[in-house]
């Protein structure tokens, strides 16, 4: 093939390479690869030889590379360990809230029965009763705090899948196209919703600012 | 004697059941049993156009409208704008606080909370009871 023949046709691939939005399939890269490689004729330089070399060990790097993650069943992650952990976090939250709203049954039925005490024992255990209340708070900040898990598993979720589509279908165990097990809600039942949206929920104690920083912007 | 009207009636507003539990209890405790509930900005604001009440106490991030949201069209609304409003949250960032502070909020409590400063907060809003 003339020089100028195997330029334009390299040129043609890398255009329509770049016409793919988001991903490329790495098949492509090693087509292109090959071309180069069969264009070179005739006696080489030493420089050629290194070129023709390196070149040729990046197709099969490429190549490796390619098996290695096709072995990886990168399609169980989707379809099911993620799913998998995401339901989990849910039936914690969902365990918790349970269990929190029946103690505060119980502490509600002890609370009751204070009119029937003395004042002094009803003011201790009132005071009992108060702590239990504000301890409870726990299944709100834990259910925040797995929410914001949630949220980073689907968007682990979603690269997943991006990098399942650069790679093409040879590597996903069936070769046919699934339904991504894509949440739609949230442990506290609400939508899912886009990272964007959302503010950072509780932060971790070394992010956080305490009651008295905020008492102290509004003085 | 306390100045403040322990049967006023509040709106507490929380995507989460548990918090909104809470929050009745410990307000309860402190004496005020007038407490309405709701599960986000949107329906808050319904219910606010719909009832006469003298305290919001919200959560920030809820949805389809998140308590900040819920904030900015209290201020905006002629008959609203000046109901006192405390925020209560986990968002403990400081441009967050100063975010609601300008956006007018009344007072703002980080998650997780206690009694003792629930009662402070009522008390620096709506007077020693």
């Amino acid at each position: 093939m003339a020089v100028v023949a195997v330029k334009e046709k390299i040129v043609a691939q890398l255009q329509e390479l770049q016409r793919v939005d988001g991903s490329v399939d790495p098949a492509e890269v090693v087509t292109i690869v090959e071309t180069v490689i069969d264009s070179i004729e005739g006696d080489l330089s030493a420089l050629g030889l290194k070129v023709y070399a390196d070149i040729e060990a990046l197709a099969r790097y490429i190549d490796t590379a390619r098996a290695e993650i096709a072995d990886l069943r990168p399609d169980d992650i989707n379809s099911e360990h993620l799913p998998a952990a995401t339901d989990e976090l849910t039936a914690i939250v969902g365990a918790t809230e349970q269990a929190t709203h029946t103690i505060f049954e119980a502490v509600e039925g002890i609370e009751a029965l204070t009119e029937k005490m003395s004042p002094e024992v009803a003011e201790e255990v009132s005071a009992a009763v108060t702590s239990i209340f504000e301890a409870c708070g726990f299944q709100d900040i834990t259910g925040q705090r797995i929410t914001k898990v949630v949220t980073a598993l689907q968007q682990v979720e979603g690269k997943v899948d991006a990098l399942l589509n650069a790679f093409g279908d040879d590597i996903k165990r069936d070769g046919a196209p699934r339904a991504t097990a894509k949440k739609t809600t949230t442990p506290s039942g609400a939508p899912a919703r886009p990272d964007e949206e959302l503010l950072n929920g509780p932060q971790l104690p070394e992010n956080a600012i305490s009651q008295d920083d905020i008492d102290a912007l509004f003085k | 004697m306390s100045s403040v009207d322990m049967s006023m009636p509040i709106l507490i507003v929380d995507d989460y059941k548990t918090m909104l539990r809470i929050i009745r209890n410990l307000l309860k405790q402190l004496g005020f049993n007038n407490v309405d509930e709701a599960t986000d900005g949107s329906a808050a604001l319904q219910k606010l156009r719909d009832k006469e009440y003298s305290l919001v106490i919200s959560d920030w991030n809820m949805e389809p409208m998140s308590g900040m949201q819920l904030l900015t069209e209290v201020r905006a609304d002629t008959k609203l704008k000046d109901l006192p409003f405390i925020m209560i949250t986990a968002e403990s960032k400081t441009e967050n606080v100063i975010a609601a502070k300008e956006a007018g909020v009344s007072n703002y409590i980080v998650k997780p909370f206690n009694a003792a400063t629930l009662k402070t907060k009522l008390s620096a809003v709506l007077g020693n009871f």
